[in-house]
């Protein structure tokens, strides 16, 4: 049977259906439960990071050699002709397509992905343009929400921190308002989820509501999702006054539901005490490994026709 | 009231009419008719029984494409043509707006990689009233206002 992602590209979370994002988090469940060690033998990939980054690469480049293929490219811009002798990226992306089965690729402006996908004839998956998308971390995130509900719908999802610059945050609220989930933005005034994410929001019918503190809503949560307000963006006495408000503790979860789970992109600083991590309901260090497993779901469905999941 | 004629006949040409005041020049920029040997007449500021004011241009021996007539929309979203074959009209229709711009406006995203590239810029109406466009590539959105057009 064919799959509708062959040999598509990965570029922005708003391409992909409903359908299309089930059928990843399916293929990650049963690449997590059934390895697959020579599904991509003779693939190989070209790993490119125009910017520097740490897990992205590294889990990309695990997710490739889990599967049995190989992984070529480099980890930073700066050695390349792009950036030594003026190359466009265009160009620099039509000769190491030509090597490669596929290509990821890091870029620090925004559209870089987009574009690579019109000068090549292999798939493109973006690991981040800019400050515009970074789907497959939105991938890994609805892997972790549906591994530990076993459903995307009807739950209730707090986003807390820095909502305004967070793509992460903007781009897991868009995917999971193609589902039926009700949520809660807690952020301080000034960090708040941008207007365009709440009109998309508003003309989805999707329920949400502002919050200022997270023990407003944390007992009724099924994910508590978690990024960091900057100390960069206030100043000192303002930060100070408002910052225990984004903050979480163990103590706070004393009245929480059985199935909450805590998620982070990491990495934290001190948004998320360390005496959380022993509690059950610590998940974002599985969340992280569990970026593998969804980049290992991406590869096996743009490379392979003919993979099935196994349910 | 006496009725004047506030702008020249034309024989044969395009007249158009509708155009926001101060939008008159731009649009003579963009459509490089600040170039052209043909007669133009331009009214800048034109009263309208609204109360409002208006520029319109009569250009002879020119004709828009839909294409062209199309882009006319990002300067003036209801602005008329009106096609004259012996001082007559002989067409008359209202300016759309397309779905895309593809290769007209620069994105005003300055980190976006169209800027650099081999590449057209493309970008897709997203809201028509107040007039707002979503970058191809960067995916960003933005109002009319903050654009400006390529060279």
């Amino acid at each position: 049977m064919n799959n509708p992602l062959y040999q598509k590209n990965i570029i922005s979370i708003a391409d992909l259906s409903r359908s299309d994002l089930e059928l990843i988090l399916e293929t990650a469940h049963s690449l997590k439960q059934t390895p697959q060690p020579t599904l991509l033998n003779n693939k190989v990939i070209a790993s490119c990071f125009f910017e520097a980054s740490t897990r992205t690469r590294l889990s990309f480049e695990t997710a490739v050699q889990r599967l049995g293929g190989s992984v070529i490219g480099f980890d930073s811009g700066g050695n390349t002709s792009l950036a030594q002798k003026g190359e466009t990226l265009a160009d620099s992306v039509k000769v190491i397509s030509s090597y490669a089965d596929a290509f990821f690729m890091r870029h620090p402006q925004e559209g870089a992905a987009r574009l690579a996908s019109e000068f090549t004839s292999v798939p493109v998956i973006n690991g981040g343009d800019g400050s515009n998308q970074h789907p497959t971390q939105t991938l890994l995130d609805l892997f972790t929400i549906y591994e530990t509900q076993a459903r995307l719908d009807k739950l209730n999802i707090a986003f807390v921190g820095d909502l305004k610059y967070g793509r992460t945050v903007h781009s897991l609220a868009q995917a999971l308002s193609l589902f039926d989930c009700n949520f809660y933005f807690i952020s301080p005034e000034a960090l708040a989820m941008p207007d365009y994410i709440i009109e998309e929001l508003t003309e989805r019918n999707i329920s949400f509501s502002l919050h200022s503190s997270i023990e407003e809503v944390v007992d009724e949560l099924d994910i508590l999702y978690m990024t960091r307000v900057q100390k960069e963006r206030f100043d000192e006495t303002e930060y100070q006054h408002m910052k225990s408000a984004f903050l979480l503790n163990a103590s706070m979860l004393g009245n929480v539901k059985d199935n909450l789970k805590v998620l982070h992109p990491l990495p934290r600083i001190d948004e998320i005490d360390q005496d959380v991590d022993s509690t059950s309901y610590a998940y974002y260090f599985q969340q992280a490994q569990n970026g593998v497993f969804a980049r290992q779901a991406l590869l096996a469905l743009l490379l392979t026709n003919h993979f099935q999941a196994k349910p | 009231m006496q009725k004047k004629l506030q702008v020249e006949a034309i024989e044969q040409g395009s007249v158009i009419d509708h155009i926001p005041a101060q939008q008159g020049v731009k649009i003579l920029k963009f459509f490089n008719f600040t170039k052209t040997n043909e007669k133009i007449t331009i009214g800048l500021n034109l009263a309208t029984e609204s109360g409002e004011s208006k520029d319109l241009i009569k250009i002879e021996n020119t004709f828009f494409n839909d294409k062209q007539a199309n882009q006319l929309a990002l300067f003036a979203p209801n602005a008329t043509i009106n096609q004259i074959k012996d001082f007559k009209v002989v067409n008359k229709f209202k300016v759309q707006l397309p779905s895309s711009f593809i290769d007209v406006l620069s994105c005003p995203n300055s980190n976006c990689i169209s800027h650099n590239e081999p590449v057209q810029s493309r970008f897709y109406v997203k809201q028509k009233q107040t007039l707002k466009l979503k970058c191809h590539y960067c995916e960003k959105s933005f109002e009319r206002s903050t654009f400006d057009e390529l060279d």
